[in-house]
């Protein structure tokens, strides 16, 4: 459908990731005089920030994202944040991957579906690029390259009609289709019900350029009002204050998009899968058997081409990041997912025979970089039993 | 009042997409068919009141040039004079099925040629009146198909060129046989509203102009046009004139379908806010002007409205498709 709706995917999932690692990198501080050689500090929580936010906004990767094209499937862009987490010193194995992609998509899939109207998802993308600054505010070369990607956003963005923001809406919501992932903090702030649907709430402000519902004008052929008759439609709603700015700076006027995993609250990012008596139709939706497999790896050769890695081998060890309790919990996560919901990366690794493409070939070859080494004495481990409940 | 019934269960939950769900009455009382579309499929159901479905049947978009699956935009029961045939839209195109979708009778691919690089291809926006099956694009071209009482042999007759950005949706009445009546409506993006006559020659009767907010569904009665926008509001229209007589602050979010049931002259809204409403319009007898009254509001809790239609001329139950709810919820009168 839109063609244009990759940049807005991608940013708004990159910034619920940046959330999410920042807070749990948070949660692991340890004072950087106490700290041994494989704990957290917040020396190593910058420089992940950093390191990850420069690579998702490194210029020659943006513009292949801006380029007019289709969505690719969720397998795909699933593979594009796995690199993108893996662009620091941090590691995360399959089960926190899986956890923390599950809470990237549902968060955006909420505030897609809650947006008052369609044209404020650059609202809330905005929201989350105003929040990224903030993380990356000492590295003035980085803040550079947000501002740049604000720019873009503005230009390719500011002049679409209503109509496109609906269509690129429609398509962000096909791509969100059938995830019912349930999430502690939704579920907790009563946004979630148990069944993994969204409440859509039936009061409060009505979107900016809309009248509260009630109220049937009728008028002559003279174009003269000459009834009105109110109605009771069901709701409580007000009318709205005021549109949100769509400028480089300014109030957005909504919270959706805003970092919602705030320090002062425990860590809640618990994920469950709904109810087995709703039909998940996800393995169902795709019945042949993936003709795109060629198409979609050369997407991700160009894009992330685009994107520039450092290569953290050497003597330094990666960051091991844990998402769960406990490492049990985690082992235990990737193996009871139900088959549908696993994202591994083999249909990446089919195209090693092909060798048709060397840019991918690389790209693999990085990949690798996933089975940690073994004199794994990570930092996590010891502060596992320093995070609170999951 | 309406009240709930049992609903019918279906295989995949409906994509957010405009009036995504299709209602055809089957002679056999109390027996209807419903369409909707999911990605690249789209699902096709035949139930009885008891709420058992009695058929099932998933029909792909898989026409066309291309690796990717093409998305399914619309589906739609187009009831001509002898025929009745199942159409569906999507971003390569567009198929025409015998009704109960068995046999695939004409595909017309999208022409792409003339695009601008960033645009989104796609059918949207199908009605039929006469013998004519009349479906929009993209580029806001109106393809009017000429359809045969029988066999495969449609041709593409006239294309209509008043609309500057994608068609929303189409509307059509059967024609009381005057001169010069209005009997299609067009809608886009924009919120234009385009009245013509149909025939061997299009005829534009009148252009109402919009506001920029797009017009997702839009339905003629007794020469009426009833359009429902993206702000929430439904403005009726005297056709062939164009004058506003009704505005109504019905939703709080974008309106996704608008139905009508031509023999009670009940309007049915679906929107986004989770709400569906009823109401009933009328002629006023002295000044002629349309008139309208609030008859019933639903709240389909949590449920982003997809799709709202009458299941009865008489308007005396309707069924409701919602995103990501994988039934069609169904109501009528007690």
């Amino acid at each position: 459908m839109s063609v244009r709706t990759l940049p807005l995917l991608f940013l708004n999932l990159g910034g619920e990731m940046l959330y999410i690692l920042d807070q749990r990198l948070r949660a692991q501080n340890i004072p950087a005089d106490k700290a041994r050689k494989d704990e957290w500090t917040e020396v190593d929580r910058k420089r992940v920030m950093n390191d990850i936010t420069s690579t998702m906004f490194n210029k020659k990767f943006l513009g292949e994202l801006f380029k007019p094209q289709e969505l690719y499937s969720k397998k795909a862009l699933r593979t594009v944040y796995d690199r993108l987490a893996h662009a620091s010193i941090m590691r995360l194995n399959q089960g926190s991957m899986d956890k923390l992609y599950d809470l990237m998509t549902m968060a955006f899939k909420y505030q897609v579906l809650l947006c008052p109207r369609p044209k404020d998802v650059l609202l809330v993308t905005f929201n989350h690029l105003d929040a990224i600054k903030d993380f990356i505010r000492d590295s003035p070369l980085i803040v550079k390259q947000v501002d740049e990607t604000f720019q873009k956003l503005i230009e390719v963005y500011g002049c679409l009609s209503a109509g496109e923001f609906q269509l690129i809406r429609q398509t962000l919501l096909i791509f969100f289709q059938d995830m019912h992932i349930r999430v502690s903090i939704f579920l907790k702030d009563k946004v979630q019900n148990s069944n993994g649907r969204f409440v859509l709430p039936t009061s409060g402000p009505v979107p900016w350029g809309t009248d509260v519902p009630g109220l049937i004008r009728m008028f002559n052929n003279k174009g003269e009002e000459v009834k009105r008759v109110e109605f009771k439609y069901g709701g409580n709603y007000v009318s709205a204050k005021s549109e949100g700015s769509f400028d480089l700076y300014g109030d957005r006027g909504l919270t959706l998009g805003t970092n919602m995993y705030s320090m002062s609250q425990p860590v809640e990012t618990h994920v469950s899968e709904a109810p087995k008596n709703l039909p998940l139709n996800t393995s169902k939706a795709s019945p042949a058997p993936n003709p795109l497999a060629k198409e979609e790896l050369n997407f991700l050769a160009r894009l992330m081409g685009g994107m520039e890695i450092k290569k953290t081998s050497g003597p330094e060890p990666g960051f091991r990041l844990n998402l769960f309790t406990t490492d049990e919990e985690e082992e235990h996560a990737a193996l009871t997912r139900p088959e549908e919901l696993s994202y591994q990366v083999i249909n990446i690794q089919a195209a090693q025979d092909q060798q048709r493409n060397e840019e991918l070939s690389r790209i693999m070859g990085e990949f690798e970089v996933h089975d940690q080494p073994p004199q794994n004495t990570s930092k996590g481990d010891d502060l596992l039993a320093m995070m609170d409940e999951l | 009042m309406y009240r709930r019934d049992r609903p019918l269960l279906l295989r995949s939950c409906p994509a957010a997409l405009y009036n995504n769900l299709c209602v055809l009455p089957l002679p056999a009382s109390g027996l209807a068919q419903f369409a909707l579309v999911h990605g690249s499929n789209c699902e096709l159901l035949s139930a009885v009141p008891s709420g058992l479905p009695l058929s099932q049947r998933l029909l792909h978009a898989k026409e066309g040039a291309g690796l990717n699956l093409p998305l399914i935009t619309q589906a739609y029961w187009c009831v001509l004079p002898f025929r009745v045939l199942l159409v569906l839209t999507s971003q390569r195109g567009i198929q025409i099925y015998e009704s109960d979708g068995s046999v695939m009778v004409y595909w017309h691919a999208l022409d792409s040629s003339d695009a601008p690089p960033a645009q989104a291809l796609f059918a949207r926006g199908i009605a039929a009146s006469g013998h004519y099956i009349c479906v929009g694009t993209w580029s806001g071209r109106v393809l009017v198909f000429d359809v045969p009482a029988k066999g495969p042999n449609i041709m593409l007759s006239e294309e209509l060129n008043e609309h500057r950005v994608p068609v929303t949706d189409i509307a059509a009445e059967p024609a009381q046989g005057q001169d010069c009546v209005a009997d299609v409506v067009t809608a886009d993006d924009s919120g234009l509203l385009c009245v013509w006559k149909s025939g061997p020659e299009f005829k534009l009767l009148t252009r109402i102009s919009g506001f920029g907010i797009p017009c997702p569904s839009v339905q003629l009665w007794q020469g009426s046009v009833a359009a429902g926008f993206g702000d929430g509001q439904i403005r009726i229209f005297e056709a062939s004139s164009g004058a506003l007589h009704v505005q109504i602050n019905a939703h709080a979010r974008s309106i996704s379908a608008l139905d009508l049931a031509p023999e009670a002259g009940k309007l049915l809204s679906g929107a986004e806010d989770s709400f569906v409403h009823i109401w009933k319009l009328s002629r006023n007898p002295d000044s002629g002007c349309i008139e309208v009254e609030h008859c019933h509001a639903e709240c389909v809790t949590d449920t982003l409205v997809c799709g709202a239609r009458f299941c009865d001329p008489k308007g005396s139950s309707f069924a409701v498709t919602g995103y990501d709810l994988s039934e069609i919820l169904r109501y009528s009168c007690v």
